[in-house]
């Protein structure tokens, strides 16, 4: 399989358009995956995510635009892709009535290469579970199995669709442990998450994805960096909260964003801007109702470049 | 060797794995096993053989009743029912006697012309007044009845159950699975790895092969240990009648399945195919019932074929090479659904 020079990107496309009668879902999009990294597409649902992952696996066809995974196409190589690839769908339901070593068998019975079956059932600790029926298992569990699945090839690529959502925090960091193991043995992985905590454990670079196209990418440092303030004041008022303009002026602060009642300050000067808004605020006979600081993240940068949130909760 | 990990070949495996879903499902075992022998213990009983019965008889209440009453029951073989005057069209109407005789001079008999069973119940009672009359027959013929095993009508009829039975389990099972999997994004999944899909969708009809040697062995195995129905022909002949049926529907139900996006899509589909065959392929009654001008259709459907050869071997003992046609007409249903499935086939 080293036929294929390994400085080539493991997955590259350009001007990737997707369209649906109703929808735009994917608008020209270009991306680049290099070998060994941990690529993470976050955005927020309706972003294109999906799309454009299924188009990456050879599973939805693309209007326009150039896809090459492992320098490789899908239109004259597939056969060899669905060798070399790990997959796991966002929605996919495993059959409820099949135990875990039963679902395991049949998926690493469609490879001729790869890691044992009880080899795959210690890599995502279910191995105590081998004897279950799916449709037995926790949300974590079946993610897992899911996973396994697809690592079922010993694939070099690894895709995967939210593969944390609805997941508990214990659930979330044993499956992120799962993906660790893959990448420590040289596996890449593409995933999209609407999470960014998910985006800041994992990935080594992070496009940010809204309305079918990429409006940001870089690593998680460069992107919280490019909104130029490291931290944000979140301040609740009764009444009224300062103009924006009087907000703007306080030390520090380059970003001023309205949310349910609350007042979010993006700023490079945290000991500056909170004393000078608290005196604003005394002068201004406000009381506060809720004043809290954090260090700025994927999300504040995603507020930044789009005035939404990445979750509508 | 390949190295596949500890698992056998994808059919193995795609098949085993059908398997394991259909026995670990309580209701979709009972359809398959229980049900036909449910039906075939109830036809067998409200058909079994029951000797020459009384001829029920209808006697209208008024002046002469008795009389005549009397001369049927001396004549042996009549069950008389009273009817009132006014009642006589509603007792042929629902069926409480076939004949009813107006006693009189000559008596009226009232009948249904279109009913086989109304007709015969009126000679048998024309004959028999005749006779009390006076009249004398020109001869008497020698009469030998036959109730050998092979003749019966439940000998008939449990080839027509087991053909039923391929026909709906092959639909069922193979349909509903794979439009489930449709619907869970299973088989999105299944084509987002190497698997070939012509493996996927044999794997569906050889999982049937399985279920279908014990459907077989149960239903079969049943009416000759209760009803004493033989297999003239042998059961390896049945055998791969069985064999080629399951295949046959395996395809249809392939093809049935293709397409649909939904469970109730998949069933309003099947029963579009089956609803005909129930009627026309002769499992409750003989296809030769329906006009000429039908035959050549009816003797194209695959459940007439599958039901001309079991009925063949079973009470007639013909040979295979004997169902050659119908045997070609089954596989070329069976191999023809499958390849117009594996174009048609809708993956996500």
């Amino acid at each position: 399989m080293n036929h294929v020079p390994t400085d080539s990107p493991a997955l590259a496309c350009r001007g990737l358009v997707k369209r649906y009668p109703d929808v735009v879902a994917v608008a020209g999009l270009d991306l680049e995956v290099r070998r060994g990294e941990c690529f993470g597409l976050l955005g927020p649902n309706g972003a294109g995510k999906t799309t454009t992952i299924e188009i990456l696996e050879g599973l939805l066809d693309q209007d326009e635009g150039d896809v090459e995974v492992l320098g490789r196409r899908w239109r004259t190589d597939r056969d060899e892709l669905r060798r070399r690839l790990g997959v796991q769908l966002q929605e996919t339901q495993l059959a409820d009535k099949l135990t875990v070593e039963e679902t395991l068998r049949l998926f690493r019975s469609f490879f001729t290469d790869g890691p044992t079956v009880t080899e795959l059932l210690d890599l995502v600790e279910l191995g105590a579970k081998r004897a279950s029926w799916v449709g037995k298992l926790s949300g974590g569990q079946k993610q897992r199995l899911a996973v396994a699945c697809a690592l079922a090839g010993r694939p070099e690529l690894l895709f995967l669709d939210e593969p944390t959502t609805g997941l508990d925090p214990q659930s979330r960091r044993q499956l992120w442990d799962v993906l660790g193991r893959f990448r420590a043995a040289g596996g890449t992985i593409l995933l999209t998450t609407h999470y960014m905590d998910e985006a800041h454990a994992l990935c080594d670079r992070v496009g940010i994805m809204d309305g079918g196209t990429l409006i940001a990418l870089g690593t998680p440092r460069e992107l919280v960096a490019s909104i130029g303030a490291a931290h944000v004041v979140e301040f609740a008022v009764e009444g009224a909260p300062p103009a924006d303009e009087v907000l703007h002026s306080l030390p520090g602060v380059r970003d001023v964003r309205h949310r349910d009642g609350h007042v979010a300050l993006a700023t490079s000067e945290l000991h500056a801007t909170v004393p000078a808004l608290l005196d604003r605020l005394r002068q201004d006979g406000a009381a506060l109702s809720l004043l809290g600081t954090h260090s700025a993240t994927l999300e504040d940068v995603f507020v930044s470049l789009t005035g939404r949130h990445l979750r509508d909760d | 060797m390949t190295d596949r990990g500890g698992a056998s070949h994808p059919l193995v495996e795609l098949t085993l794995a059908r398997f394991r879903e259909f026995l670990r499902e309580p209701e979709a075992v009972f359809w398959v096993f229980a049900f036909p022998v449910i039906m075939t213990c109830a036809l067998g009983i409200a058909f079994r053989s029951r000797g020459a019965e009384p001829v029920i008889v209808g006697v209208v209440q008024r002046d002469g009743a008795a009389a005549l009453t009397a001369t049927l029951e001396a004549a042996g073989g009549f069950s008389v029912r009273p009817i009132a005057p006014a009642e006589i069209e509603r007792a042929l109407r629902d069926g409480r006697a076939p004949v009813v005789v107006v006693p009189g001079a000559p008596p009226v008999y009232r009948f249904d012309e279109a009913r086989a069973e109304s007709q015969v119940a009126r000679l048998a009672v024309d004959r028999a007044l005749q006779r009390a009359a006076g009249r004398q027959d020109a001869f008497v013929a020698e009469e030998r009845p036959i109730d050998t095993i092979g003749s019966r009508y439940i000998d008939w009829l449990v080839p027509g159950l087991l053909g039923m039975n391929i026909m709906g389990t092959g639909l069922w099972g193979v349909g509903f699975s794979i439009v489930q999997a449709r619907t869970k994004k299973l088989l999105k999944r299944l084509v987002a790895t190497p698997m070939s899909r012509a493996a996927y969708l044999a794997s569906h009809v050889l999982s049937r092969l399985l279920f279908l040697a014990m459907e077989t062995v149960v239903i079969v195995g049943f009416a000759w240990a209760v009803f004493g129905v033989g297999v003239r022909g042998g059961v390896a002949a049945l055998a791969v009648l069985a064999l080629a049926g399951a295949l046959t529907f395996g395809g249809l139900g392939l093809l049935v399945a293709s397409r649909a996006r939904t469970i109730e899509a998949v069933s309003g589909l099947m029963n579009l195919v089956m609803m005909p065959m129930w009627v026309l392929s002769g499992v409750f009654f003989a296809s030769s019932n329906f006009p000429d001008v039908m035959q050549p259709f009816i003797q194209a459907l695959p459940l007439t074929a599958l039901n001309d050869a079991l009925r063949g071997v079973m009470n007639e003992g013909l040979s295979l090479a004997a169902l050659r046609g119908e045997l070609a007409i089954l596989l070329a249903w069976g191999l023809g659904t499958f390849a117009l499935a594996l174009r048609l086939f809708r993956w996500q």
